[in-house]
């Protein structure tokens, strides 16, 4: 065992499971697939909705919440839960020499105004006049701070105090891959020595949707599982809102301060394969095996946006690997962009702990699994671009 | 033979290519000519309309193609044409750079030229839901690239060569100084002999201009432009907004010696530390732009009494100025008064997310050059500001080693700590 290993010791997750470990672990291992799904909201598109949330429960001041849009409550709300997992939150010095960094999109945009404009912009040709117009007089000026993506690492350390460093990586699902890849490099050769790392995604609003519709990426008609949309109108993707953050430290730290991991971090790999041009499954095979996947069968936990594309892709690349057992999870919980890797880390470094496997997550797409689940792979393919692996051992 | 790791037994991160753009030029030669002739770049705004806008000018980039194209094609080809002027000083390919990305962008929306014309080509609903319909009918996929954040750095990542899954990073104003760190780090964890990192921004709209207006940060001094930015001055009265980029190749001294490359200087220590008090302002102590700064000399093992010119965030913002003037003052003692301090802000603007990459360009050519660039339209010095703010007109020194500061929006702090020489 190497003191600088990278262990995972606390774990903040919400979606439209729930929130927190132990519920996504209930819901996910009972073996029922009930999706959470509004199909009528935003149809023709489908989303998986926010559980009803206590902001109160982790931003204190009211003061706090009001400077924020839901992204960032949903963000900072599960930083927080991650920190009090991993018993971190209230130890003003650990927060104050914690390392973070988050994955991020941009915040919501003011519906009404835009709407307003858009409708005024029909009668006139002098678009330029009529945003001055509009956008002086109706934005609400900290409007703009909910939106930077760099302020829910900002409202992190508000509200949470962590302060040793922050980072925004942005890139849809590769921000999230490279944020833990980097936060787990660091720490690995001693540059840091615990770090909170992790996105958020609020799919709840038209402009989030817009995102993916713009590249025609979004499912439409009723829900179906992940791998079992390549037949139905329009791209394959539902999306979901939630977050995922993740307390990584080194082995020896958490040794000290007496704390049991959850899971220890492997190996991460990361790509940027040339969609365009190259073969994809292969490259997401090729990835596998940097991120040291051999021929042992592994637990899967995919984090497929059910894009066809990327998503047949994978179902292929990981159907010529006998034995591996795929559980997609945004089948239940949505496509959350850039929490979509820290995600599915969390729920491999959930299976490695309890040394169970998840049942299958779509009866009819995936594999019963009955091998060892002390390593467990974590995939993200993105939906456009971008791509990473990490295994996910037990820590033990 | 030279030693080849610092103080700590890491690999020594040199900089071999620089490239820069910003207001007052494309490439290192233009932009150091008009630094040290003391000249602004900042102009009236002619790209949108002005009407109802406090205020009227910028830095903006408006002599590229892309320049009225948009932030996301802008934000592109400023940061292709510095990685080129980088990589080529570099003596490397431009085609085949061969080593990771760090680029610090700005956070792109869908433009409001795209929300007009999808929303005029009709449909059934209104307001975003129409922008949603049209969209489900669209064929091709530019205007979807121009609102994904990792679009930028995938265009990069093909046009350059670069290695491996690029990183899109945004710190606000301190980003650029953000992706250099990145860069740095990976070379000393010897994940690679090499690193291009750049800063980029071409992102002024009339909607991010009015975004920073209402929040107060924006000078509204219109009437001469190029005397609008006056950082350290009595009369400061907020930044202006401007576009630019800077690209660093970085590499590990042995890789730059090997190769028989030219060092260009050395990215001895990097510093962050992150803010808790507020979502625009400083905590009044100054302490987490003070421990940046001292956590950047720490890491390059160094202390204070040797640096020579502190190349400063400097943004002409009441706030700012007065809030680095305190940090600084603090981490030097009274020693603060002797050390020329500079704000390239002073001519180009603040360029945002590019800024720590532009400055860390500038700091660099300082050194090698033995030219400290002024801060001008320094008339009125603030009396409560004691700075050598090297006043108006270039100063020639012999400077080995600067300090350049980033602070931003949402408790950003980064600082960065270059030497001319590798020893």
């Amino acid at each position: 065992m190497n003191p600088n290993d990278v262990v995972i010791t606390g774990i903040g997750l919400v979606s439209c499971l729930g929130e927190g470990a132990e519920a996504h672990w209930a819901g996910l291992s009972a073996g029922t697939v009930r999706p959470i799904a509004d199909e009528t909201r935003f149809a023709p598109y489908v989303v998986h909705p926010l559980p009803e949330i206590d902001w109160g429960l982790q931003i204190a001041k009211r003061g706090d919440q009001r400077q924020m849009e839901t992204w960032q409550r949903l963000g900072t709300y599960a930083a927080g839960l991650a920190l009090d997992d991993a018993a971190v939150k209230s130890d003003e010095a650990l927060c104050a020499t914690m390392d973070m960094v988050v994955a991020a999109g941009g915040g919501e945009r003011d519906e009404a105004v835009d709407a307003a404009i858009l409708a005024a912009s029909e009668a006139r040709d002098d678009h330029g006049v009529l945003l001055n117009q509009h956008l002086t007089t109706e934005l609400r000026p900290t409007l703009f701070l909910a939106q930077l993506s760099n302020l829910l690492a900002g409202n992190i350390s508000i509200v949470h105090k962590v302060t040793g460093s922050s980072r925004t990586f942005m890139g849809e699902e590769g921000a999230g891959v490279s944020a833990i890849e980097t936060a787990a490099a660091r720490i690995r050769c001693g540059q840091s020595s615990h770090a909170l790392v992790g996105g958020a995604f609020q799919t709840e609003h038209p402009d989030m949707l817009l995102g993916y519709e713009l590249g025609g990426y979004l499912h439409r008609g009723a829900w179906k599982p992940v791998w079992q949309r390549q037949q139905s109108a329009g791209g394959g993707v539902i999306t979901g809102s939630g977050a995922a953050f993740l307390v990584l430290e080194s082995r020896d730290h958490a040794r000290q301060r007496g704390r049991t991991a959850y899971a220890r971090l492997g190996t991460v790999a990361s790509g940027r394969s040339r969609r365009a041009t190259q073969d994809l499954q292969a490259e997401i095979a090729a990835l596998a095996a940097r991120a040291g996947v051999a021929d042992t069968p592994l637990l899967t936990v995919s984090g497929a946006s059910g894009a066809t594309r990327a998503t047949e892709a994978e179902r292929a690349a990981f159907g010529d690997m006998p034995g591996f057992a795929l559980r997609g999870f945004a089948s239940l919980t949505g496509h959350m962009k850039e929490a979509q890797f820290p995600f599915a880390v969390a729920l491999a470094a959930l299976a490695a702990y309890k040394k169970t496997a998840y049942p299958p997550f779509d009866a009819e797409s995936e594999a019963a699994f009955a091998g060892d689940t002390r390593t467990v792979l974590a995939t993200t393919v993105g939906y456009h671009q971008f791509e990473g692996m990490a295994l996910v051992h037990a820590a033990d | 033979m030279a030693r080849m790791t610092d103080h700590l037994g890491r690999p020594i991160v040199v900089v071999t290519g620089i490239g820069v753009v910003t207001s007052l030029g494309a490439g290192k030669t233009d932009n150091w000519a008009a630094l040290t002739a003391g000249r602004s770049g900042i102009h009236p705004i002619t790209r949108f309309p002005t009407e109802h806008l406090n205020t009227r000018i910028s830095g903006m980039v408006d002599f590229l193609p892309s320049s009225s194209r948009g932030a996301s094609p802008l934000t592109y080809e400023l940061a292709e044409m510095t990685a080129h002027e980088a990589i080529a000083e570099a003596g490397l390919d431009t085609r085949n750079f061969g080593g990771p990305l760090f680029l610090a962008s700005p956070p792109v929306e869908l433009d409001w030229r795209e929300r007009f014309s999808l929303y005029a080509a009709g449909g059934t609903e209104t307001g975003l839901e129409r922008l949603l319909e049209v969209a489900r009918g669209l064929n091709g996929l530019d205007v979807f690239q121009s609102a994904q954040f990792g679009s930028i750095a995938d265009r990069l990542s093909d046009s350059l060569g670069a290695r491996g899954l690029p990183i899109t990073l945004s710190t606000a104003c301190a980003s650029g100084a953000t992706a250099i760190q990145l860069g740095v780090e990976a070379i000393r964890r010897g994940e690679c002999d090499r690193a291009l990192s750049i800063g980029a921004d071409g992102s002024v709209t009339a909607e991010a201009l009015i975004r920073f207006s209402l929040l107060s940060a924006l000078s509204t001094q219109n009437d001469v432009p190029e005397k609008a930015s006056k950082p350290f001055s009595k009369d400061r009265d907020g930044f202006v907004i401007a576009e630019g980029a800077g690209a660093l190749v970085l590499e590990s001294l042995e890789s730059a010696v090997s190769r028989g490359a030219t060092v260009l200087g050395v990215l001895r220590g990097c510093g962050e530390k992150a803010d808790d008090f507020h979502r625009t302002r400083s905590k009044p102590d100054g302490s987490p732009a003070i421990a940046t700064v001292r956590a950047a000399l720490e890491d390059a093992g160094m202390s204070e009494s040797e640096i020579a010119y502190v190349n400063a965030h400097g943004t002409s913002t009441p706030e700012n100025d007065k809030m680095e003037h305190l940090s600084l003052s603090t981490v030097f003692g009274a020693r603060i008064r002797d050390i020329p301090v500079s704000s390239n802000k002073s001519m180009i603007g603040h360029t945002l997310s590019a800024a720590g990459a532009v400055e860390a360009a500038f700091s660099l050519m300082t050194m090698r050059e033995g030219v400290i660039p002024p801060t001008i339209n320094y008339d009125n010095p603030d009396p409560a500001i004691e700075l050598d703010v090297v006043p108006n007109v270039k100063r020639n020194a012999d400077i080995s080693s600067t300090m350049s500061n980033s602070f931003g929006f949402g408790g950003q702090n980064a600082c960065l700590v270059l030497t001319r020489e590798p020893v």
